[in-house]
């Protein structure tokens, strides 16, 4: 069985890509992480590494959203993903053994590949009734995540829940969940929020991390800047009806079959940041907001106790309607976020990022 | 011999732990549980019942939107809301696709690694490969080329010595008896359906912005705005041509590959026709209504009961009838946890019992799950593809039974094979294929309501809170794609009160009941053959059989009736 290694460019080869093709999905994915040509070669050489890293996937308190969004990843597809850009050998909901043997597997990543591999973490972890309240081969989630997050390279948190509890930590938070960053702290992480994480941009972090052996640059929440940097309501394709006063007043009216702006109905676009609305969803195919509905803010900090009730208009937004006030409403819910982009610039974004001395906090509200 | 333990039960939603007792190579007993909990219905409390459903729809990301569309349906009935007929038909559409991509995601990528040996499928000749592909279906990926393709591709993974998430697979298990030409077979299909899942499902961003986890249910309709005239409405000509190739793949997959496969691979395990049983009472609350919700007799799928896999009687279903114990389950009822309750008058606290972790084992003569007891009439119920095409059988629905009875008929076998672990495979796809048909003819519909200028998609009436009584309360049920699912409401005020769902993998994974009476998971486990008691490959087809979907299954109430005050926004 442990025969030589073959490497992406074979296994690609006999699959009738040619390397034309591989240069131009690299070239793809370098555009996602806005990063310039120039990486391309190193891209390139990078996902057709002979030794794959492996990657584990940890599911804990979750709804396995996040596993399905990861399976409808179609730039690269999944079964390239899975099968020749790593070595995915740790996932519950779709690897072939169970108990046993199973948990030898991840003992043995653990083991054998302690400091390179990484760590894919879905579901927030309880940390109370001592971890009572998810366990896995009769271990809890909290002391799985200390061992698997601990030794890994780095840690990708995906979804809401992964990354600060999300809905399961939500208001009165009734097993003490905790996000990744909280619950195994000083680890290397990146924050992949969302309900679910878009796998476009999971799938970018990953090439990313194929490529430079580290993760792209990070806001203060350890979400990467590529992705979050930007206010929904900047990028929304519904904008100009806001600026002209277009508004949809009642589900199903002549602006809502119009296509005109959500604001009035509770869209959280103004006070949310996610690039959702350019990468948008399965294959490039729609996002909430086309689909008629309000955005809910699911890439934000805290989002199920803070960005709810979602069909209530967001309060005191001044001057809606006016062109110049969207910018101002965006800064002045994401400031921090926005002032981030604008000061280290595009260049800090494509730098691979260096770890924030502290674990981000939440600091722009209180439940 | 020790209790053999299976945790974590892979290729499932959620974490489940079955431990098992052996005796002469066969599971003298078993037990299912449960071993997570978020408490979702107490996190909903105090919120506005308009969004109950987007919160709902988190308790799971597989069976996406199945809550969302319970938790809109509980709401309306406790507001006395009627939906327009275009809502209707935009969420059969939704639910429908759903069911379809599931099980076909459930049959290939959760199920298949326990019939088909990947390692074996290296040894298969892909020119004879080809020829049973060609014998069975017109599929036009069957060509010797590329199912050698196929095989290289495995090869390659092989032999780089990373084997990924076949690393850990029992390959070489005795009870594993495919050909490897059929191995092979299986493993092309396996990656076409990864493909398939992800392409068709695109129907759901179309109709809904996204899946996982649509966000376009409204309490009174959907947002799928729809006009003829409109190049950014949701529905418009444009998308009902979208609709329609996309509805026209799923059923090339499923006429094509899916159900070809099942009747190829099945008749090669037919000792599990006999294996797996169950409980042997099925429960359907029906679904899929072509005119109106309120009205069974409109529904695709019956409503009804059948006991003790009698074929010849099928009775009503009472919903007064539905009640929850917790004897095995770690909550306590505040009047004593020997004592069912019924859902809307539930009442749950968790509270742990069982050892600290890490364990070696669960107490399982005493708590051993977070999942609780559904009982009908205090009887232990089966949920799920095999009981809707039973209770569809036995109710003599034509279209149904004139599936079953070609299955059965290719299969050269009586309707009692239906009540095993392969019945239930069978089901899930004899099902997908009525759905996917039935899909067209919602596009139709939908077609021709924009065609006559039809676009009503929201009902107004009650959107305003100030419109609503002071109190109300509702329920609101969906056949999901593993099954019966209910969600019950307490409206106070502007705010819920009380919420609880019952769901399908509850009913069919739940621990026994006061009475000592198994669920349909620990009585199916019951006589399963186990030749390698490291390797039990025959606990998992059974376990799977059922398309577990733990977080679903658990989930919590409170009685104490809390209410709290929401965090302002800003």
């Amino acid at each position: 069985m442990l025969a030589p290694e073959s490497d992406l460019g074979t296994s690609l080869a006999r699959r009738g890509i040619t390397r034309r093709q591989l240069v131009k999905y690299c070239s793809g994915m370098l555009a996602m992480l806005a990063m310039p040509e120039r990486y391309l070669a190193q891209t390139v050489s990078a996902v057709s590494k002979t030794k794959k890293p492996v990657l584990v996937w940890m599911q804990f308190q979750d709804c396995t959203g996040c596993s399905e969004s990861m399976l409808r990843s179609s730039h690269p597809d999944v079964a390239d993903v899975v099968l020749d850009l790593l070595s995915w050998e740790y996932h519950e909901v779709i690897m072939a053994g169970a108990g046993s043997h199973a948990n030898a597997v991840l003992d043995r990543v653990v083991k054998d590949e302690k400091g390179k591999y990484l760590v894919v973490v879905e579901g927030a972890i309880p940390t109370a009734e001592g971890g009572a309240y998810c366990t896995i081969g009769g271990h809890s989630a909290m002391e799985l995540a200390e061992r698997v997050c601990r030794n890994a390279a780095a840690t990708i948190a995906v979804g809401a829940c992964a990354f600060d509890g999300g809905l399961v930590r939500s208001h009165p938070n009734p097993t003490g969940a905790l996000g990744v960053q909280e619950a195994v702290p000083g680890i290397k992480v990146i924050n992949m929020a969302g309900c679910p994480h878009n796998p476009a941009n999971t799938a970018a972090v990953l090439v990313h991390y194929l490529t430079f052996n580290d993760l792209p640059a990070l806001d203060q929440y350890n979400r990467p800047l590529f992705a979050y940097g930007r206010v929904i309501h900047d990028q929304c394709e519904r904008r100009a009806h806001y600026d002209a006063g277009r508004f949809v007043t009642e589900w199903g009216d002549e602006g809502h079959r119009k296509g005109w702006c959500l604001y009035k109905m509770g869209c959280k676009g103004p006070e949310a940041t996610f690039n959702c609305p350019v990468v948008q969803w399965n294959d490039h195919t729609s996002w909430p907001i086309r689909a008629g509905h309000g955005c809910i803010g699911c890439a934000s900090p805290r989002f199920w106790d803070h960005m709810s009730p979602f069909y209530e208009r967001l309060p005191n937004v001044p001057g809606f309607g006016v062109e110049t006030s969207a910018g101002e409403i965006g800064l002045g819910m994401t400031g921090a976020v926005i002032a981030g982009v604008t000061a280290h610039g595009l260049i800090k974004m494509i730098k691979p990022a260096s770890k924030p001395d502290a674990p981000a906090t939440e600091t722009r509200k209180e439940a | 011999m020790a209790r053999l333990v299976v945790d974590p039960v892979s290729r499932i939603e959620g974490h489940l732990r079955i431990e098992a007792q052996l005796d002469g190579g066969k599971i003298s007993d078993a037990w299912s549980a449960g071993t997570m909990f978020r408490g979702i219905e107490l996190i909903l409390q105090g919120r506005d019942p308009r969004e109950a459903w987007i919160w709902a729809q988190r308790i799971c990301g597989v069976c996406t939107m199945v809550h969302a569309l319970a938790s809109v349906r509980a709401v309306e009935n406790a507001l006395g809301i009627d939906v327009p007929e275009n809502a209707r038909i935009v969420r059969n559409l939704i639910a429908g696709s759903q069911m379809v991509q599931d099980h076909v995601v459930h049959f290939y990528h959760l199920h298949a690694l326990d019939w088909v040996d990947v390692a074996s499928a290296l040894k298969a000749d892909p020119a004879k490969t080809s020829s049973i592909a060609q014998s069975i279906s017109d599929y036009e990926k069957s060509s010797t080329t590329y199912f050698r393709g196929i095989q290289q591709r495995v090869k390659g993974v092989v032999d780089s010595g990373q084997l990924s998430l076949f690393a850990s697979g029992y390959w070489g298990h005795p009870a594993y008896h495919l050909p490897p030409e059929v191995n092979l077979l299986a493993v092309a299909h396996y990656l076409e359906a990864l493909a398939f899942q992800k392409d068709f499902i695109r129907i759901h961003a179309v109709l809904g912005g996204k899946n996982p986890h649509p966000q376009t249910f409204l309490v009174g309709g959907m947002t799928t705005a729809m006009d003829p005239n409109e190049p950014f409405a949701v529905i418009n000509p444009e998308v009902i041509t979208r609709l329609r190739e996309l509805v026209k793949g799923a059923r090339k997959f499923v006429d094509q590959v899916y159900i070809p496969d099942v009747l190829a691979i099945a008749p090669l395990y037919k000792e599990w026709f006999s294996l797996g049983e169950g409980v042997g009472n099925f429960l359907s609350y029906g679904d899929y209504s072509s005119t109106n919700e309120k009205d069974p007799a409109s529904f695709l799928f019956p409503r009804g009961i059948v006991m003790g896999r009698d074929l010849t009687k099928v009775e009503p279903v009472d919903p007064s009838k539905i009640t929850e114990f917790i004897s095995h389950s770690w909550y306590e009822y505040s009047g004593g946890d020997e004592n069912g309750k019924h859902p809307s008058q539930g009442e749950t606290s968790p509270k742990y019992t069982g050892p600290k972790p890490p364990y070696e084992y669960l107490e399982v003569d005493k708590k051993y799950s977070w999942l609780k007891t559904p009982r009908y009439n205090g009887k232990p119920m089966e949920v799920g593809p095999l009981a809707r095409l039973v209770v569809g059988y036995a109710a003599g629905q034509p279209e149904i039974k004139a599936a079953i009875d070609g299955v059965l008929k290719k299969l050269n076998a009586p309707p009692s094979v239906l009540f095993s672990t392969l019945g239930r495979i069978a089901a899930r796809a004899i099902e997908s294929q009525i759905m996917v048909k039935r899909l067209d003819t919602w596009v139709d519909q939908l077609d021709s309501n924009l065609a006559h200028g039809k676009v009503t998609i929201f009902n107004p009436v009650h959107w305003n809170p100030d419109t609503w009584p002071a109190s109300a309360t509702g329920f609101g049920w969906h056949e999901a794609p593993r099954g019966s699912l209910g969600h019950w409401v307490d409206i106070q005020g502007r705010s819920i009160k009380n919420y609880q769902a019952v769901v399908p993998t509850t009913w069919n994974a739940g621990p026994r009941d006061p009475m000592g009476q198994r669920g349909a998971y620990e009585a199916a486990l019951l006589n399963t053959p186990v030749a390698d008691p490291d390797r039990p490959l025959e606990i998992l087809r059974t376990v799977h059989s059922f398309d577990p979907c733990i977080a679903c299954a658990v989930h919590v109430i409170d009685g104490n009736g809390r209410k709290y005050t929401l965090p302002r926004v800003v």
